[in-house]
């Protein structure tokens, strides 16, 4: 058996098995238990963060729009699928909202009750994508021909001014301005969030390791290089923000599904950071290691450690240390200590399958230390 | 005119506050090449000592604790997160610098519990209400933009007249030379650092007399706001900094004065992206050129 | 008369005030070698990023099988800056970013070695292919496009047993001897299939049996891959060996042309350059 069979064989296996096991728990347990919780949490995250790889580690481009294409995504989601009887509810200030009408329900009508909302929520979730896959195209013209740090902070800018825009009362008919967006319909179960996003973070490995995913890694690696190559700069920088954008709205859209409400307020720049810094921990340049950086955040902030902000922490009761905030305390510094100390992270730039290969196991630490 | 009046001058006293905050970045990126993510909450925690400070300490002694503190603060921020990767690629730095402000909200959090501390003793003197032009508002906003310039008038000197402004103004220019040239680079930084620090403490007591409390997340959007100063102005220049800041505070209040408060904040970075795009070097700035 | 290959027309490239490059004009021909020389700061480097897109020259045209390919006059600030000649003959722009260049058919290496570091000898190689690419990002990335991806990887394949980098096909490249890393660059670069090559000092850095060695080298993909080669050099044991032309340039100025034997006997070249260094 050839290595790359090999490899393949054991990919599926490890896939195969964790899909089985989210299967299980959402048989056992009730879907509000915290382990379904931090399933659906970490998965979202996941694709958000493999999405921000693409463009951070991958391609080398510094952007820190993340929140606001999720924002885009997330507003796209909500606003298409809550019901039309629930709409005046909702936006109780803005006469019931200017669109009358629901994905779900469009397609309940002629696809059955099931079916029809799967479908319906999957095309709001599609049109979050497309709708911050246009943004990205948008602001891109201008951006991407800044340089690292400028681009970085001109993202972040434009990641506020949309979410300036979102609360705008003007607009209020269709966001809600400032207020809250709810009743709108949720998958209850782990595995469908799972399945998704899995879909999603497949087909972003699918690009990577295509022609046009190499051509990215060139220009991560030198530009210069691969300019004189024959790789348009303009061209592809272009195409892997537009479709990190695409990815970072349908997680966006996955978050909204997951929170249930949604506002602007939390998709500020601090959300972008909790994201890059999850891609860090799990080493940048690596999908495998966002995934599992995303998990082991999410199942430590929202299960594990839980305790640290609640008085009782490994037996130990202490509420004057444990109280409100010092997990989140406890976690910055250990976030600290990876940038500082172990800059490659978890999985520094290699994949699940590099596992069971030796040889691209050295090859890849020999790139790690130069 | 008399309604715009207080809005003027709440612009330039915010464009005060912004430039003393902006020249801490535009000194750390004219050297490292850095954007200092964790300025911003610098500002928050010498905010948030002041508040603490003067609510057990006489003003004698709070005051000068401040800037104590946050100079103590910027000084180990940098020793212990950008120094040691001093080698390392940009984007690694920048990692950290994130990470820093991450880390400092995040225990500000802890011990504030995230509540917004009051501010209960202002500073006297400069909160006191004064009528100027027939508009009320508190001596503070006078008091800024003088003591802006003074501060900016002594940094200008001290950069271009001093031994270790010389070293500053080489380690900007040539970060390498300046080393082989003997140029102890480390205490240099640490000194950007330290200035950096003392003028953002400054602002913040000036900035949080004019409200109520300070949150753990106060120090974000002024942080941010006076980075786009600096950048408007060229980053690397103080006087770019300087006028950059007061351009925008009055722009700012401008925008709220029409009644537009929501888009004030994504104003700011309007401005930068055009400024970006349009003239990356800014009003003052340097033209750096790239070497293929 | 064999095809003209590449054809620099009055170019000049001024920086501010500094004129790099002062009214070249040089020709090269299908199958030729030609070396561009000169002493260090002459405005080689320059001349190559000006053919190549990198640079947009100051004033003057390049020409590249027949095609005027890159063209520009002073604009702006420039107009009043100008200190070179043929004001006012050219009226075109055109410029072409550098990955335009490489598709029309010339691909170039560089004077410090610059290999994609995190990338395998294979991988360096195989994305130079990139711009022969026909698929677009959908059908690449949901495997359509098989076929040609299967193609591209035989070549490489191919061409690295060509270049004698096969075996080393899966080290990392930066991992190779300094002689095997400018020889995958070479390889990298005729990946991208050009008809014509440019050498930024393929041999620096290189002692001289590896100088040899590049010299047959140099001489056997000419012939193999067909392929007309512009070349700047220092070494003048391989520039006298392999060149069927050389240009010389000095202060930005071309100051002889000729084939080997006469550029050896060249008076002002001698004063020039070869009177002035060591090694030559």
């Amino acid at each position: 058996m050839t290595m790359t069979k090999k490899k393949t064989i054991f990919t599926a296996a490890v896939l195969a098995v964790l899909l089985a096991a989210c299967v299980v728990v959402d048989m056992l347990l009730p879907s509000y238990h915290i382990a379904v919780v931090v399933i659906k949490k970490a998965t979202v995250y996941s694709l958000v963060a493999v999405s921000m790889n693409l463009l951070n580690g991958f391609t080398g481009l510094f952007s820190l729009g993340q929140a606001g294409f999720m924002l885009l995504g997330a507003y796209a989601y909500a606003v298409l699928t809550i019901p039309v009887d629930k709409r005046p509810g909702v936006y109780q200030y803005f006469d019931g909202g200017a669109l009358k009408f629901s994905l779900p329900e469009i397609f309940t009508g002629f696809m059955g009750d099931t079916v029809g909302s799967t479908v319906g929520m999957l095309l709001a979730l599609l049109v979050g994508g497309v709708l911050a896959a246009l943004m990205a195209y948008l602001i891109g013209l201008p951006v991407l021909r800044l340089k690292s740090d400028y681009l970085a902070i001109a993202t972040l800018g434009f990641a506020e001014i949309l979410r300036a825009f979102f609360q705008w009362n003007a607009l209020g008919p269709i966001t809600n301005g400032s207020n809250l967006l709810k009743s709108y319909p949720t998958f209850s179960h782990a595995t469908p969030y799972v399945i998704l996003a899995g879909l999603m973070i497949a087909i972003i490995v699918l690009l990577i390791n295509s022609t046009y995913g190499r051509a990215f890694k060139a220009i991560r690696d030198d530009e210069v290089a691969a300019e004189a190559m024959g790789i348009n700069l303009a061209k592809h920088k272009r195409m892997a923000f537009i479709i990190s954008s695409f990815f970072a709205g349908i997680g966006g859209g996955m978050m909204a599904m997951y929170m249930g409400t949604i506002a602007a307020a939390p998709f500020k720049s601090t959300l972008t950071y909790e994201i890059l810094l999850i891609v860090v921990i799990g080493g940048i340049g690596s999908i495998t290691g966002s995934v599992i950086a995303s998990f082991l955040y999410i199942f430590s902030s929202e299960w594990l450690l839980r305790g640290l902000d609640s008085g009782t922490f490994l037996g130990i009761n202490a509420p004057g240390i444990f109280k409100n905030g010092f997990r989140m305390a406890v976690f910055s510094v250990i976030i600290m200590v990876i940038v500082l100390f172990f800059r490659k992270g978890i999985m520094g730039d290699k994949e699940l399958p590099d596992l069971l290969d030796k040889k691209a196991r050295k090859r890849k630490k020999e790139a790690a230390g130069k | 005119m008399q309604q715009i009046l207080p809005y003027i001058i709440n612009g330039i006293s915010v464009g005060g506050q912004y430039a003393l905050i902006a020249i801490g970045y535009t000194l750390v990126y004219g050297i490292l090449r850095l954007i200092n993510f964790a300025h911003g909450d610098v500002f928050m925690v010498a905010g948030l000592v002041m508040v603490y400070a003067t609510t057990a300490l006489p003003f004698y002694v709070a005051l000068p604790l401040v800037l104590a503190a946050t100079v103590l603060l910027g000084f180990t921020i940098e020793r212990v997160a950008y120094k040691p990767l001093r080698t390392a690629p940009r984007m690694s730095v920048m990692i950290s610098a994130i990470g820093v402000s991450y880390l400092i909200q995040n225990l500000a959090f802890y011990i504030t519990g995230g509540v917004p501390q009051p501010v209960t003793r202002p500073i006297p003197w400069i909160s006191e209400n004064v009528i100027i032009l027939g508009a009320s508002t508190k001596r503070v906003t006078l008091v800024t933009p003088i003591l802006t310039i003074l501060l900016v008038v002594v940094l200008v000197y001290l950069i271009n007249h001093t031994k270790i402004g010389m070293a500053m103004r080489a380690a900007a220019k040539d970060f390498e030379t300046a080393q082989l040239m003997g140029i102890k680079i480390n205490a240099v930084i640490s000194m950007t650092f330290v200035i950096g620090s003392f003028l953002a403490a400054v602002g913040s007591m000036l900035y949080f007399t004019n409200y109520p409390s300070v949150a753990i997340t106060s120090g974000g959007m002024p942080g941010l706001k006076a980075f786009v100063a600096a950048v408007f102005g060229g980053i690397g220049s103080i006087p770019g900094a300087v006028v950059g800041a007061f351009i925008i505070g009055l722009c700012e209040e401008l925008i709220k004065g029409a009644g537009y408060t929501t888009f004030s904040d994504a104003f700011t970075f309007a401005i930068l992206i055009v400024v970006l795009c349009v003239k990356p070097t800014g009003l003052f700035g340097e033209k750096v050129t790239d070497k293929v | 008369m064999s095809k003209n290959v590449l054809k620099i027309e009055n170019a000049t490239m001024q920086f501010g005030g500094v004129v790099a490059v002062d009214n070249l004009n040089l020709e090269i021909n299908e199958g030729e070698i030609v070396a561009l020389i000169g002493p260090n700061g002459a405005g080689k480097t320059t001349a190559f990023n000006v053919v190549t897109g990198v640079y947009q020259p100051t004033n003057g045209a390049v020409w590249f099988n027949g095609e005027k390919i890159i063209e520009n006059h002073p604009q702006g600030k420039m107009k009043k800056l100008y200190k070179g000649q043929h004001d006012g003959e050219y009226t075109g722009v055109i410029a072409p970013t550098p990955d335009k260049v490489t598709k029309l058919g010339m691909a170039r290496t560089f004077q410090n070695i610059r290999l994609w570091k995190s990338q395998t000898v294979f991988d360096n190689v195989l994305i130079a292919k990139h711009c022969r690419a026909t698929s677009n990002v959908f059908s690449a990335t949901f495997r359509l496009n098989r076929k040609e991806e299967k193609e591209q990887r035989e070549h490489v394949a191919e061409l690295l047993n060509t270049v004698g980098l096969y075996d080393v096909k899966d080290e990392l490249a930066t991992s190779l001897p300094y002689g095997k890393q400018r020889r995958l660059e070479i390889a990298r670069a005729l990946a991208a299939e050009p008809s014509l090559l440019l050498l930024d000092e393929p041999a620096a850095g290189m002692n001289p049996q590896e100088t040899d060695e590049l010299t047959a080298f140099i001489g056997q993909i000419r012939d193999e891959f067909k392929l007309t080669i512009f070349l700047i050099e220092h070494h003048m044991n391989l520039v006298m060996d392999i060149s069927d032309r050389i240009y010389v340039l000095d202060f930005g100025k071309l100051i002889a042309e000729g084939t080997p034997a006469e550029i050896q006997n060249n008076k002002r070249v001698i004063d020039a350059y070869l009177g002035v260094a060591d090694d030559a």
